[in-house]
C-alpha cells in the first residue's frame, strides 16, 4: 500500500522496530533517573553545603543547557576529557539519565518538602525513628503529590527520546526523516507524530489511573 | 513524681522564649498551662516532648534524665531519648493525623512498627479506643472523611495507644469550631475521672478551671503564678494574671 509514493508496508514495520529503541530509552531513563533523582532530592535537602550546593549546579547546567547538546558531550566528550568513548546507546542513555535525574531531584525536592512538619511531628513524639518516618509517613505522601509532575515530565520523555537522533542512535524520528528525505514526502513523519502521540496517550491514561488510586485521601 | 523539668531556657533567634521555667507533674494529675499567645507555653510543651530542644535546664520523665545542662551531661543518648518519648504522649493542636492511613491504621501503625505488638492486640487495642472515643463505625474512613472533631479524638486514641504516663495536649480545640470543642474537652474530662496524668495547654478557661488540679499562668516566657483552679481564678492577687483573666472574660 502506498500513499503520497511512499510504500507504508516497509516503512510501518521500520518505525515499530525504531519504536522499540525509543521505548527502551524512555523505560531505561525512567529506571536509572527516578532513584537518581530521588537522590538528588534528598541531597538538595542536606544541610551541609559541600552536598547541596554541587547539586545545586548540576541542576543548573542540565536544566539549563538543551538536551541535545548534553546528547553529543556524552557521546564525544568521553574520548578528549579521559580517552575512551561510550557505546553510543549507553552514551544515550547517561545523557537522558543525567539529565532527568536533575528534573526529577527538583520535583521530588518540591514533594518532600510539601509534607508538613506536623508529619514528622506526629511520628516522632509517636516514636518512629527517622527511618520510618520517611518510609512509611512521608514517602507515600509525597508520591501522591508528585504524581501529576512527574506524569508531565514522562509526557516530554516520550517526545525527547527523538533527539537520540543527534548522536545516530535510530530511533522512530530518525527513521520517519531519513523516510521522509528518500521518499520525498511528509508522510512518514505524520505517521511518526501518531506513533509518538499514541506512546504519550497511553502515559497520559496510566497517570490518570494512577491519580485515582491515590484518590482515597487527601492531604 | 513523673516530670520534673527545672530552669528551662529556650532562645530562638536571641528571643527568650523560656526564662527559667521549672514544673512539676505528679501521677494523676491534671495540670493546665495559660497565658496569652507569645508566652512560651507551646514552646514548653515541645520542649518536654523532645520536639524542640532547651538552651539550658533539666528535665526528668518518668524517672528517667532526659536532658542535664547544669551536670554537663547534656542530652541523653539516642535509646534513653526514644525510651522517654515513648513515656509520653502529645495531641496536636490541629491533629498531625497521617493522612494516607485509615483511622484504624492510625492507631495500629505505631503500636506494630515501634512497640513490636502484633497486629491482631494492636487492632484489639485500637478497636477498644475508639470505642471510648465514640468512633467504632469510623475505623475503615481516612482523616479527611470527619470533621475537626472526631479527628482530634482520634489523635488522642493514637497517642493513648502506645500507653503513655503523662499525656499532653497543646491546644487541643483551638482549631475547632464551638461547637465541635465540647466533645473533645468531655473526652479529656473522662480522662482525667480515669486518672490519667494530663498537661493540657488551653485557651478553654472554664474548662482549665473544672477539670484542672492545678493551674500554672504563663506570660513573657516565665510562670506568673500557679495554684489550684481556685487560687488562679478565684482569688489570685497577681495583677498580670488578673489583667489576662480580664480581658479573656471581656473577649
Amino acid at each position: 500500500m502506498k500513499i503520497d509514493n511512499v510504500p507504508l508496508d516497509v516503512l510501518i514495520p521500520n518505525m515499530l522496530a525504531a519504536t522499540g529503541t525509543a521505548l527502551e530509552i524512555f523505560f531505561l531513563t525512567i529506571l536509572f533517573s527516578v532513584p537518581l533523582g530521588f537522590l538528588v532530592a534528598l541531597g538538595r535537602r542536606s544541610k551541609l553545603t559541600v552536598i547541596s550546593f554541587p547539586l545545586r549546579i548540576y541542576q543548573l547546567i542540565f536544566r539549563g543547557t538543551p538536551l541535545m547538546l548534553q546528547l553529543i558531550f556524552f557521546m564525544y566528550g568521553p574520548y578528549y576529557i579521559f580517552g575512551f568513548t561510550l557505546d553510543r546507546f549507553a552514551a544515550c542513555i547517561a545523557a537522558f539519565t543525567i539529565n532527568y535525574a536533575a528534573y526529577f531531584g527538583e520535583i521530588f525536592r518540591g514533594g518532600i518538602a510539601s509534607i508538613p512538619k506536623g508529619q514528622y511531628e506526629a511520628a516522632k513524639v509517636l516514636g518512629y525513628n527517622k527511618f520510618q518516618t520517611f518510609l512509611r509517613i512521608i514517602m507515600p505522601q509525597v508520591v501522591k503529590s508528585v504524581i501529576p509532575a512527574v506524569g508531565n515530565e514522562l509526557m516530554t520523555l516520550v517526545k525527547d527520546t527523538s533527539l537520540a537522533q543527534v548522536i545516530s542512535v535510530v530511533e522512530l524520528f530518525r527513521v520517519a526523516s531519513a523516510a521522509g528525505s528518500k521518499y520525498f514526502s511528509t508522510v512518514p513523519i505524520i505517521v511518526a507524530a501518531v506513533f509518538y502521540l499514541i506512546m504519550n496517550t497511553v502515559v497520559e491514561i496510566t497517570f490518570k489511573q494512577v491519580e485515582k488510586k491515590f484518590d482515597y485521601y487527601k492531604n | 513524681m513523673l516530670l520534673k523539668a527545672e530552669n528551662l531556657q529556650k532562645q530562638f533567634d536571641n528571643t527568650e522564649v523560656l526564662k527559667s521555667i521549672s514544673l512539676e507533674v505528679n501521677e494523676g494529675e491534671v495540670v493546665a498551662i495559660i497565658g496569652p499567645s507569645g508566652s512560651g507555653k507551646s514552646t514548653l510543651l515541645r520542649c518536654l516532648t523532645q520536639l524542640e530542644k532547651i538552651d539550658q535546664g533539666r528535665i526528668e520523665v518518668c524517672g528517667k534524665l532526659m536532658v542535664d545542662t547544669y551536670g554537663g551531661t547534656g542530652y541523653a543518648d539516642h535509646k534513653l531519648l526514644h525510651e522517654i518519648v515513648l513515656e509520653v504522649g502529645l495531641v496536636f493542636q490541629n491533629f498531625n493525623l497521617f493522612p494516607h492511613y485509615s483511622v484504624l491504621r492510625n492507631i495500629v501503625d505505631a503500636q506494630v512498627k515501634v512497640l513490636g505488638i502484633n497486629k491482631q492486640d494492636a487492632e484489639e487495642k485500637a478497636m477498644s479506643l475508639l470505642g471510648k472515643m465514640n468512633l467504632s463505625d469510623r475505623a475503615k474512613a481516612y482523616p479527611c472523611e470527619l470533621s475537626g472533631g472526631q479527628q482530634q479524638r482520634v489523635a488522642i486514641a493514637r497517642a493513648l495507644a502506645l500507653n503513655p504516663r503523662i499525656l499532653f495536649f497543646d491546644e487541643p480545640t483551638s482549631a475547632l469550631d464551638p461547637e465541635l470543642t465540647g466533645e473533645i474537652l468531655k473526652v479529656i474530662r473522662s480522662l482525667a475521672e480515669e486518672r490519667m496524668t494530663m498537661v493540657i495547654v488551653t485557651h478553654e478557661m472554664a474548662f482549665a478551671r473544672d477539670v484542672a488540679d492545678r493551674v500554672v499562668f504563663m506570660d513573657g516566657g516565665v510562670i506568673v503564678e500557679e495554684g489550684t483552679p481556685e487560687e488562679v481564678f478565684g482569688n489570685t492577687v497577681n495583677q498580670r494574671t488578673k489583667d489576662f483573666l480580664q480581658r479573656f472574660n471581656q473577649s
